[in-house]
């Protein structure tokens, strides 16, 4: 099975580190950074241990439209 | 690839919100601008802002905007929606503006059926002026003024305003909906485009209720903010279309 083409970006000067893309993401494809943004807060970031699937669940629930999603 | 989730038309772009992490507010202001792009009603809507956290609301909707002093929103609505019909009136609400201090206005322009809309955002506090104890704080929730937990006895009992104008003929739709999961913002969306529907075909009043997390107020984090709505809140207020007159004709 060909494996499906996504990438999940964050914006990370407008993301606030609610984490709740991080909860939401049943693929572990987000994690919380370890750097701060200009706002102070960790913000979601792309995890390099799993890959995002475009099921766009972390779009839904993203008080702050932070986050993009590109599949196909 | 191509971007799958394109940025709402109607909501201003790359703009950082005030609202704090997690609050409820930023995904119903989405959600907004997003049935307004898909009912193709931004170039006429009005949207009325009130007093409370959403107060900046004009900063962040691409559309016209009326700032209303606290509570009058759905008075102002009436104003704009009678004298200019042709216009797409909607408010923007939260439970201290619309079940407090506003409570003769939602009643009466519920009771007059006026052709609008109003979004209601439940969070349980007066969330703007630091967490206060608010007529939709639940029963032994702690607020920074009932410390001890809303004691019946001293402070009554949660008011459903929703379900207090559902009763009234002249409301075409009512329903009570939530955003603490993705399936729950899909149906507020819903719920959303439903009351934005009525007005349009002249149906007349539609409110939303959305019970929305606040985790600075309640001293929670976000994800268990979510959870509270999930296990205490939805039990007090009940989630669900409370009234639908839609077929009366």
């Amino acid at each position: 099975m060909a494996k499906k083409q996504c990438k999940v970006v964050v914006n990370e000067s407008l993301c606030k580190g609610c984490n709740l893309c991080i909860e939401y993401c049943k693929h572990g494809a987000l994690r919380s950074s370890s750097g701060l943004n200009k706002m102070g807060y960790h913000y979601a970031e792309p995890s390099e241990e799993a890959e995002c699937i475009g099921c766009m669940m972390c779009t839904l629930v993203c008080p702050e439209v932070a986050i993009e999603v590109y599949g196909e | 690839m191509k971007l799958k989730n394109k940025w709402p038309k109607y909501y201003k772009k790359d703009v950082s919100t005030h609202y704090c992490p997690g609050c409820g507010h930023g995904v119903v202001h989405r959600l907004v601008a997003e049935v307004l792009e898909e009912l193709d009603l931004g170039k006429r809507a009005i949207c009325v802002n009130p007093a409370g956290c959403a107060v900046l609301a004009y900063k962040y909707f691409d559309i016209d905007v009326i700032e209303s002093a606290h509570g009058r929103g759905t008075a102002i609505a009436t104003g704009v929606k009678r004298a200019k019909p042709e216009l797409f009136v909607f408010t923007y609400q939260g439970d201290g503006d619309l079940s407090a201090i506003g409570t003769a206005e939602t009643i009466h322009s519920a009771n007059r059926g006026e052709n609008i809309c109003v979004v209601f955002i439940n969070n349980a506090v007066y969330g703007m002026t630091g967490g206060q104890m608010a007529p939709t704080t639940l029963l032994t929730q702690k607020t920074t003024t009932s410390p001890g937990g809303r004691d019946p006895q001293f402070d009554g009992y949660p008011l459903h305003i929703t379900d207090v104008v559902a009763q009234f003929p002249g409301v075409t739709y009512a329903e009570r909906v939530a955003v603490n999961s993705p399936a729950a913002v899909l149906k507020t969306k819903k719920a959303i485009r439903t009351a934005f529907q009525v007005q349009v075909d002249g149906l007349g009043y539609s409110i939303i209720e959305v019970l929305s997390p606040c985790p600075t107020n309640w001293k929670m984090s976000s994800i268990a903010s979510h959870k509270w709505i999930d296990e205490v809140m939805s039990k007090e207020f009940p989630l669900g279309v409370l009234a639908d007159r839609r077929k009366r004709g």
